[in-house]
């Protein structure tokens, strides 16, 4: 009788494989996180979208607790964004913004549409930076310690809840 | 004691059909896998036209495009992406190969940025020793069985019978004959 039963093992098999492979359905491939998490933030020598003379690097970020944001004037959720960063700003929290792949322009009338909670933009319009942080779309938000690591990342849009939810304790977390 | 073995039988049969079904369908699963791989993949060509100043690097081009995944789609490769961020990588995949950087260069210098999510082929490490053991491991577990269930059969049918078994079969011919 219990050898019986072995013959049961290819099903139970069957079922286990089952199982996995249903659970795989409901996993979001876009939630996981950033290969640069905990390393240092990319090196990067840009001029800004501010002042095209001004020009700076990784230096930017240290002393501070960031939350540099990577947008563009083309990405319609940066600018449903927009209200969620500002109210991060008028919270205390330093924001440094990554303007990515667009034109000086077009990032200039962004911001005086929709608002400039950011402490200075780094103007990106080749998207190097945004290479070398691993951006494949924006929005993307990187939390930086005051040592210049990355802390938190997070993909796409900020939902309202978010700030009070994870951004907010995360910043106050590495502070 | 009659109707106890008529439920044994029933219960055998029914063990054994589940068997076969299930052993059935894994094997028709392993089956299409393995088509699926051998099959070539119509890679669409990427948009832009690369001068290779030697068909090695194409060569090498094509390979790295096709096995690098699109971070920003679900399941393509960079060669097959409309994606902005799949022309940036090909871009960059192009300049380091003109650099002269190896494949082993290029790969490490997209997972830094992107994650081990755009290795379509995961490397062997420790963390992936189950992805790549796993099949290797249930390949061997299935011939085992199967080298099993065929001795354990062949046992069973090369037996001699017993001095008692001859008997009673000589009665039962006997009886036979004489009915």
């Amino acid at each position: 009788m219990k050898r019986r039963l072995l013959l049961l093992l290819p099903l139970v098999g069957f079922l286990v494989l089952g199982i996995f492979l249903f659970m795989g359905l409901s996993i979001n491939p876009f939630e996981r996180d950033s290969a640069l998490m905990a390393r240092e933030f990319p090196t990067f020598e840009l001029a800004t979208l501010e002042d095209a003379d001004r020009v700076v690097d990784e230096s930017l970020l240290e002393g501070e607790v960031t939350l540099v944001n990577v947008w563009g004037e083309w990405c319609p959720t940066c600018k449903q964004e927009m209200p969620q960063l500002l109210d991060l700003a008028e919270r205390g929290v330093r924001l440094v913004g990554v303007d990515y792949k667009d034109t000086r322009d077009k990032g200039r009338d962004f911001l005086d549409t929709y608002g400039n909670p950011f402490e200075v933009n780094i103007f990106d319009p080749e998207g190097t930076l945004g290479f070398d942080l691993g951006v494949y779309g924006a929005p993307e938000t990187f939390l930086v310690d005051r040592d210049g690591i990355i802390r938190y990342h997070h993909t796409g849009y900020i939902k309202p809840e978010d700030v009070r939810d994870t951004i907010l304790p995360e910043v106050e977390k590495w502070r | 004691m009659a109707l106890n073995r008529h439920r044994m039988l029933r219960l055998n049969v029914m063990l054994g059909l589940g068997f076969k079904l299930s052993l059935g369908f894994m094997l028709s699963l392993g089956f299409m896998l393995g088509m699926a791989l051998l099959l070539p993949t119509p890679g669409l060509a990427a948009s832009e036209v690369r001068e290779f100043s030697d068909p090695v690097t194409e060569q090498r081009y094509r390979d790295l495009t096709a096995t690098l995944r699109c971070p920003k789609c679900e399941n393509q490769a960079i060669d097959d992406s409309e994606s902005p961020i799949a022309g940036d990588m090909r871009e960059r995949v192009y300049l380091q190969l003109q650099d002269g950087r190896s494949d082993k260069e290029i790969i490490d210098f997209m997972v830094e940025r992107f994650g081990d999510y755009v290795l379509y082929n995961p490397r062997l490490e420790g963390r992936t020793l189950l992805l790549w053991g796993l099949p290797v491991a249930l390949v061997l577990l299935g011939l085992l069985l199967v080298a099993l269930i065929v001795r354990g059969r062949r046992h069973a049918s090369a037996r001699e019978l017993s001095a008692e078994e001859r008997d009673r079969l000589d009665a039962l011919i006997k009886r036979e004959r004489t009915e």
